[in-house]
């Protein structure tokens, strides 16, 4: 697929949470084309302690307004000075980068989604590429606190949603993993993007219930292209690009105690 | 050469990860990633920390060895109408004359640099760099096999750089680049451990400009052989810094990553400068510093 390095518009912005920003992008031009699971690498201007891109899954791309969905969590500098962007900023990307979550494999599959925290922003527009082409999604998300759910009703829009919460404000309480959807349902393959401990737990479950499983990784990066070799996963092919190889890996090619 | 903009070995790849963005054919020359005899795993994750104006990286040589490189990389570059060189590094001055003889072989590489230089790597790479012995030796061993030009890229991490130019000059190289990355340092103070999994990586980007420059101009007032200028070079104007210091071509790194179009950006912006200032052509600033 052909990359690109644009300046996009901020067309709006949007606070769903005081550590978020959803910015919704848009050019003159229709969009590049782009699958589920890739990213951008974003320029952040105005912040001398950020020299490096930063690279931001895309949320959803919204084909009919020629919008492009970055759901933003405010971490380090970088991240908070592009929440200080207004309508009408442009900002420059380098996209799309990666391969993305594997494309429907066949008619009917139900595919389960499992997101938290800021995670859960390629699974949105995943759901929505999987339900077009003949898939059955399922969202499991999970969230420290119910306040920490983010685009429940975008979700909602897409695919049936399970909810867990640690504090049990929202849904059942516990950890994606203790949900009790997981007893009931069979799935024909599992696809995470989350932190690390959360991955490495419905990774365990995949192996033990012999469901085919991928997971969205984020190592730090610095390029984005497969050139530095900075950001790079242990898989059992060596050690390969997560910006270029993945971002989305096959749990049996990662070396995870699982 | 078609301009005196090239890329820096480790950060375009082989130059196709790039070719969405340029025309690999308006660039004067691609250095490819570091290339050794065996293949090499490079070091643990994490290799790379970002600082004020640059980053810190400890990749440590991944590459799958010179013979998949001859074998399956080459074809894919080969056609290529630019200098594609080749980064040469070693462990042993032995394994540095075995891996450039190999690259001999093929045509269309027109030369090779050889990396005494990388601050990564536990055995060999800058080890070799930081004596004038040790550098002689690599270069001799080197010389002896490999028949087209011989660059050789240099650590700015010693006493006397214009030494250690010096004493690869005698021993036969035809060409010297200079800076490789400046050793480095980053710690996490709430773990009270350093970011990098060995501790120390290679610092680069616009924040070690001044250094390279400066080693630019001691080297090439003290040498005859030319002089390749990196370090740092965001923009035309850092370029024609090094050229007026005494780099007759420079070479791009880690602005490759800010900007994938950047080398074409500033080999372009190189001759609005001169065709400002009444100048026919690189040539006529390299080392025309009023000094």
């Amino acid at each position: 697929m052909k990359k690109y390095v644009k300046d996009l518009t901020v067309k709006t912005v949007e606070y769903p949470h005081e550590l978020y920003v959803l910015l919704k992008l848009t050019d003159t031009e229709p969009l590049p084309e782009s699958f589920p699971g890739q990213f951008v690498e974003v320029k952040v201007e105005g912040s001398p302690q950020t020299f490096l891109r930063r690279p931001i899954s895309i949320n959803y791309v919204d084909r009919e307004n020629n919008e492009l969905w970055l759901l933003i969590k405010k971490v380090g500098e970088g991240t908070h000075q592009l929440a200080q962007l207004k309508v009408g900023d442009t900002l420059n990307l380098v996209f799309p980068l990666g391969n993305g979550f594997s494309p429907v494999r066949k008619q009917g599959e139900k595919v389960l989604l499992v997101g938290g925290g800021v995670g859960v922003a390629p699974l949105l527009d995943y759901g929505k590429y999987l339900k077009e082409h003949g898939a059955q999604p399922v969202f499991l998300l999970g969230a420290r606190s119910k306040s920490d759910l983010l685009e429940q009703n975008l979700f909602k829009a897409v695919a049936p949603v399970y909810v867990t919460t640690e504090d049990g404000s929202e849904g059942e309480k516990g950890f994606v993993t203790q949900h009790t959807l997981l007893n009931k349902e069979k799935f024909d393959r599992i696809s995470v993007c989350g932190p690390k401990p959360m991955m490495v737990s419905v990774a365990r479950y995949a192996k033990a219930t012999n469901t085919p499983c991928e997971v969205s990784l984020e190592n730090m990066m610095a390029c984005g292209l497969g050139a530095c070799l900075c950001c790079v996963e242990k898989t059992v092919k060596g050690n390969v690009c997560v910006c270029k190889d993945g971002p989305v890996f096959d749990i049996n090619d990662l070396t995870w105690e699982v | 050469m078609k301009n005196p903009v090239m890329t820096a070995s480790g950060t375009f790849g082989y130059g196709v990860e790039f070719a969405d963005f340029v025309n690999l054919e308006d660039i004067g020359g691609v250095i490819v990633k570091g290339t050794t005899l065996l293949p090499r795993e490079g070091n643990d994750y994490p290799r790379m920390v970002e600082t004020a104006s640059g980053m810190l990286n400890c990749v440590g040589l991944q590459n799958k060895g010179v013979d998949y490189f001859c074998e399956h990389i080459y074809p894919e570059i080969k056609d290529i109408r630019t200098n594609m060189i080749v980064n040469v590094s070693g462990s042993s001055p032995e394994d540095y004359a075995e891996c450039a003889a190999r690259v001999n072989e093929l045509a269309n590489i027109p030369a090779i640099e050889l990396n005494i230089s990388c601050p990564n790597v536990k055995q060999g790479g800058m080890a070799f760099g930081v004596t004038t012995e040790g550098a002689a030796a690599v270069v001799k061993a080197v010389r002896e096999v490999y028949k087209k030009p011989l660059i050789v890229k240099l650590s700015p991490n010693v006493t006397s750089i214009a030494d250690i130019a010096l004493a690869v000059q005698d021993a036969g190289a035809d060409a010297v680049s200079l800076i490789n990355t400046l050793m480095g340092m980053v710690i996490d103070i709430e773990k009270r451990k350093p970011v990098l999994s060995i501790a120390t990586g290679g610092m680069s980007g616009p924040a070690v400009k001044p250094v390279a420059v400066r080693c630019v101009w001691q080297v090439a007032k003290a040498v005859d052989i030319p002089v390749v200028g990196l370090g740092g070079i965001m923009t035309a104007h850092d370029a024609i810094e090094f050229l007026l210091a005494g780099a007759s071509a420079i070479e791009i790194g880690t602005a490759n990553f800010i900007d994938p179009a950047v080398t074409v950006k500033v080999a372009n912006g190189i001759n609005e400068w001169l065709d400002q200032h009444g100048c026919k052509s690189v040539s006529e600033i390299v080392g025309q510093l009023n000094a």
